[in-house]
C-alpha cells in the first residue's frame, strides 16, 4: 500500500475530527475503520430504524462480540472470564462508532476535575484520599481547552442554556448552571424543550434549594449549519437515540457532522472493514513505521505511514498499544509500566418514582441529550470532608426515550409476569419518571487493563483484560448521591420510588447496562513515569504516535466523557498542525 | 369474533396438529403440505415443545379483562421465527472456550449454549420435570398447576440437568416480553396488544408539539408497516 502521511485507527468522534483537522493541514489521510460504512441513509432510514428489537434489543449497531471482546475479573487474584454478551456497556462498530449510537448528552468539563489530585490535597490534605486510589491531574487546563470545547459545541451543533459568557451572566433563571465554567460563547442553538418528567425534577430541586439547569445537548433545537456546512435538523423528541442512527438529522455524530465534509477532501480516503492488528514499529521502537490491518477480503494489508492516531473505543487503543508495545505495560503489583495504568467507569445509582394517573410522563417522548439536571453535588461543589469520599454526580432526569421491551421499571414487590405484572405495565408505563445520579468514578492502583493469558479474538490475538470492581469510597460516594436523589424525588410527590444503588460488598455486574462511559489505560499527563501519553495526546515513548480518546482521562468524569473527547482532540489536533508538523519529535 | 386472527389461527392450529402431531414428534420438525399458514407451523419447535411454548407463554402473559395476552397476541410464532435468526445460533456472542458455566452472575453468560439450545433442552427439562411431579406435561395441567410449575423454574427450585431452570426461565420471560411490545413486522405484538396496553406510540416517532403536555398522548400506536391500533 502506498504510504500516507496519517493513518486514523477508528472512525468515531476522535478520528473524524483528527481526519477533518489534519486534512485541512494538507495532510493525506487514510482512515481505516473496522466495522461496515453507516450513515444516515440506509441505516437510520424512517420507519425501518424504530425497531427496538433489531436496534436495542439485538444491539445492530454495536461491537460484534463474536469477534473479539474483552475478559474481565473483579481481582488480581481472579481468573477473567469473557464479556460474551452486551451488557453493562456498549462499544460501537462501524462508521461513527459510538458516536452514531450515542445520546447525545454534550458536557464541557468541572475544571476541578481536570486537576483532581491536586485539587483534593490543596483543600482536604494529602490524607484525605484512600490508599491505592491513583487519581491524578490531566497536565491541561480548562483555560487551554475553552477554544476547543467552543469550536466543538460549534461543530455538535449544540443545545443548551449559558450561564456566562465572557464573564457576564446571561443565564440566571434561564435555565443556565451556575456550577458551570466561563464561557467564551454562548450555546449555538437555545437549549431543547423541557419534557414533563424534566421539568417535575426541576421544579423539586428548586423547593430544595439545589440549581436546576437544561442539559447541554448535541440534539439539534432548531435547524443548523455547523462551520464545516453539515447541515442539521430540528429534533423532535421522536425518542429513538440511544442505540439507534437518527433517522433525522437531529443528533450529532461524526456521519451527520464531520463526514459530509471531509468527502469533499481528495486528501481523504475512508476503508471500511479494515481491522487493524497493531501499530507497526522501526527497530529501535522510537517511531511508528505504519499499521497492518485484516482488509474485507481477509488479506493482511501494511499501510505505511508518518503519524498513527489511534482514535478507536476507549479499551481498543489500549489493546492495541499492549499488542504492539508501545509504552511499558502497568504492573499493580510495582505500580510501574503505564499502559493499562488507571483504567475507571461511572458510578450510577437510578431512581424510578411511580405517579398515580394524573401525572403524565409520556417517555416514550424523548431526545438522547435533554432534560434537567443539578451540579450542586457534583465535582467539588460541596464538601466532600464530612461525606467522607471522593468524586461527585450530576443528578438528572434525561428522558431519552423509553422503549416496552427493555424500559418498564415497575414498583417493588411487582411480580415479572402474569395478570399482576400486565396490570402494573398499564398503570404505570406513562406515568413513571427515571432519574440517574451519574457519579464519576475514581481510579485505583488495581483496577487496571492487560493482556488476557487465554482467551483470543478471531485473529488469534489475546483479548484484553479488565481487572476492575468498585471500591468502598465508590459505594459511600453512589449511596449518598442516591439518598439526595432520593429527598428530589421524594418531593415530586409519587406514589412509590425504586432505588437501584449498589451495596457495600457488591461487585462490578457486567450483565446489567450502566453507561459505556469507559476511561484511562492510555492516561494523559504531565509525569511520563505515570502517563502513557503527554499532555498532546502523544506517546511519551514512540513520538509519531497520538491516541485521542476517553482512554487519555486519568479518572472517571460526573460529567458524560464525549465533549471532553472533542475538545481533548482538538487540542491534540492542533498541536501536531502547529508545531509537530515543523519539528516532528516529542512535544512535551 | 370469527374475525379475531387469534382465534382463527388457534382453531387452525388444532385442525393442523391433530393431522400432523404423530409425524412431527417422530422427526422432531414439521410436516410439509399439511398446515394451512405458515403463521401457524412452526419451524424450530416441534409439536410437544410447540404445546409447552405456547401455554407457557398464555400464563406469562395471560389474556385477561384488560385484553389479550401472549398467546393471541402471536407471541409463540415470533420466539419461533426468532430461533432463525443468528441470535437464536449463538452468533452474537463471543463463544469461544474455555467455558466455566458455574462463574459468578455478575461476570454474565458462561455457558456454551445458545439459545436455540436452551429452548431445546430447557423445555425437555421442564416438560420431564413437570411430568415427574404431576403426571402430566406442561400443556395439560391446569393454569393454577402451570403457574405453580413457573415459579418453581423462576426461583430456580426446579432443578434441571443441563441448563438450569432460572436461566431457561428468564430466556423465556424475556423472549415472551419481546415479542409482546416488539414491533409486528418480527412475527409478535398482533393487533398492536401490547402497545394498546401500556400507551406506546409505537413508530409515530414525532412529538414536537406534546413535550411541555401534561396530558395522555391521545393518538392509537401505529406500526412500521402503517398498521393502527
Amino acid at each position: 500500500m502506498n504510504k500516507t502521511d496519517v493513518v486514523i485507527v477508528g472512525f468515531g468522534w476522535a478520528g473524524a475530527i483528527m481526519a477533518k483537522e489534519l486534512t485541512e493541514a494538507g495532510l493525506r489521510v487514510v482512515a481505516l475503520e473496522r466495522g461496515p460504512a453507516r450513515d444516515t441513509q440506509p441505516d437510520g432510514a424512517y420507519p425501518k430504524v424504530l425497531d427496538e428489537l433489531t436496534y436495542n434489543i439485538r444491539k445492530k449497531l454495536f461491537q460484534d462480540l463474536s469477534r473479539e471482546t474483552v475478559t474481565i475479573r473483579h481481582g488480581l487474584d481472579d481468573t477473567a472470564l469473557p464479556y460474551r454478551q452486551l451488557g453493562a456497556f456498549l462499544p460501537g462498530d462501524g462508521v461513527g462508532g459510538a458516536g452514531l449510537h450515542w445520546s447525545g448528552v454534550h458536557f464541557r468539563v468541572d475544571p476541578v476535575e481536570l486537576r483532581l489530585r491536586s485539587h483534593y490535597e490543596e483543600r482536604y490534605g494529602k490524607g484525605f484520599l484512600p490508599d491505592g486510589m491513583t487519581i491524578q491531574d490531566f497536565g491541561v487546563s480548562y483555560e487551554e481547552l475553552e477554544p476547543h470545547f467552543d469550536f466543538a459545541e460549534k461543530v455538535f451543533g449544540t443545545s443548551g442554556t449559558a450561564w456566562s459568557v465572557k464573564g457576564q451572566v446571561v443565564g440566571a433563571d434561564k435555565g443556565g448552571n451556575p456550577f458551570a465554567p466561563d464561557r467564551s460563547n454562548d450555546f449555538p442553538l437555545p437549549a431543547q424543550m423541557r419534557p414533563i418528567s424534566a421539568q417535575r425534577f426541576g421544579k423539586a430541586a428548586a423547593e430544595l434549594g439545589y440549581h436546576p439547569y437544561d442539559l447541554p445537548s448535541a440534539n439539534a433545537s432548531g435547524p443548523y449549519s455547523n462551520p464545516y456546512g453539515c447541515q442539521m435538523g430540528p429534533c423532535n423528541f421522536c425518542g429513538y437515540c440511544s442505540g439507534y442512527v437518527c433517522y433525522n438529522y437531529s443528533k450529532a455524530s461524526p456521519n451527520v457532522n464531520i463526514l459530509p465534509a471531509l468527502r469533499q477532501s481528495p486528501l481523504f480516503a475512508l476503508r471500511t472493514q479494515a481491522h487493524v492488528l497493531q501499530v507497526d514499529l522501526s527497530a529501535d521502537r522510537r517511531t511508528a513505521t505504519g499499521v497492518t490491518y485484516v482488509d474485507a477480503q481477509g488479506r493482511e494489508v501494511a499501510q505505511p505511514a508518518d503519524i498513527v492516531i489511534l482514535s478507536a473505543f476507549q479499551f481498543h487503543n489500549v489493546r492495541l498499544m499492549l499488542l504492539s508495545g508501545i509504552g511499558e505495560p502497568y504492573d499493580p503489583a510495582s505500580g510501574q509500566g503505564t499502559v493499562g495504568r488507571n483504567f475507571a467507569y461511572q458510578n450510577m445509582a437510578t431512581i424510578k418514582a411511580f405517579f398515580s394517573g394524573e401525572v403524565h410522563a409520556n417517555p416514550f417522548i424523548g431526545a438522547g441529550g435533554n432534560g434537567i439536571a443539578i451540579d450542586d453535588f457534583n465535582a467539588d461543589n460541596f464538601d466532600h470532608g464530612p461525606a467522607g469520599f471522593v468524586g461527585g454526580s450530576p443528578m438528572w432526569v434525561n428522558q431519552a426515550g423509553v422503549k416496552p421491551i427493555s424500559g418498564i421499571a415497575l414498583p417493588e414487590g411487582v411480580p415479572g409476569w402474569g395478570s399482576a405484572w400486565k396490570q402494573a405495565v398499564a398503570e404505570y408505563y406513562t406515568h413513571t419518571v427515571s432519574m440517574d445520579a451519574h457519579g464519576a468514578h475514581m481510579s485505583y492502583r488495581d483496577n487496571y487493563l492487560s493482556l488476557d493469558p487465554t482467551y483470543r479474538d478471531a485473529y488469534g490475538r489475546p483479548l484484553l483484560r479488565m481487572t476492575l470492581d468498585w471500591k468502598d469510597n465508590d459505594i459511600r460516594m453512589t449511596r449518598f448521591m442516591a439518598e439526595k436523589m432520593r429527598a428530589v424525588a421524594q418531593a415530586m410527590g409519587p406514589k412509590a420510588l425504586r432505588v437501584y444503588v449498589k451495596n457495600f460488598g457488591d461487585h462490578f455486574d457486567t450483565t446489567s447496562y450502566q453507561t459505556t462511559h469507559l476511561n484511562g489505560g492510555a492516561i494523559m499527563g504531565a509525569d511520563r513515569r505515570t502517563s502513557a501519553i503527554n499532555r498532546y495526546l502523544q506517546s511519551w515513548d514512540v513520538h509519531n504516535v497520538f491516541v485521542p480518546g476517553a482512554s487519555a482521562f486519568p479518572q472517571g468524569l460526573g460529567y458524560n466523557p464525549t465533549g471532553l473527547v472533542a475538545a481533548l482532540t482538538y487540542w491534540s489536533a492542533k498541536a501536531i498542525r502547529e508545531r509537530y508538523l515543523a519539528k516532528p519529535g516529542p512535544l512535551a | 369474533m370469527p374475525d379475531d386472527p387469534s382465534f382463527t389461527s388457534r382453531r387452525r392450529f388444532l385442525q393442523w396438529s391433530a393431522v400432523a402431531v404423530p409425524a412431527l414428534a417422530a422427526a422432531g420438525a414439521p410436516a410439509s403440505g399439511q398446515a394451512p399458514s405458515a403463521d401457524d407451523r412452526p419451524t424450530f419447535f416441534s409439536a410437544s415443545e410447540w404445546a409447552f411454548l405456547r401455554a407457557a407463554a398464555a400464563r406469562l402473559i395471560p389474556a385477561d379483562a384488560l385484553g389479550p395476552g401472549a398467546l393471541e397476541a402471536g407471541v409463540p410464532e415470533f420466539i419461533d421465527r426468532q430461533m432463525a435468526t443468528p441470535w437464536a445460533e449463538g452468533r452474537l456472542w463471543y463463544m469461544q472456550g474455555p467455558f466455566v458455566p458455574d462463574a459468578p452472575p455478575t461476570l454474565g453468560w458462561q455457558m456454551r449454549l445458545t439459545p436455540r439450545d436452551v429452548y431445546r433442552l430447557g423445555i425437555a427439562a421442564a416438560d420431564g420435570w413437570t411430568q415427574d411431579r404431576h403426571g402430566r406435561v406442561f400443556a395439560e395441567l391446569d393454569p393454577a398447576a402451570q403457574d405453580g410449575v413457573l415459579q418453581a423454574f423462576e426461583s430456580g427450585k426446579a432443578r434441571f440437568e443441563q441448563v438450569p431452570a432460572a436461566i431457561f426461565f428468564a430466556m423465556l420471560l424475556g423472549n415472551v416480553r419481546e415479542g409482546f411490545f416488539s414491533d409486528p413486522v418480527h412475527g409478535g405484538n398482533r393487533g398492536l396488544a401490547g402497545w394498546k396496553l401500556i400507551g406506546f406510540p409505537g413508530a409515530r416517532a414525532d412529538f414536537m408539539d406534546w413535550v411541555e403536555r401534561d396530558v395522555a398522548y391521545p393518538l392509537p400506536p401505529v406500526s412500521l408497516s402503517g398498521q393502527r391500533g
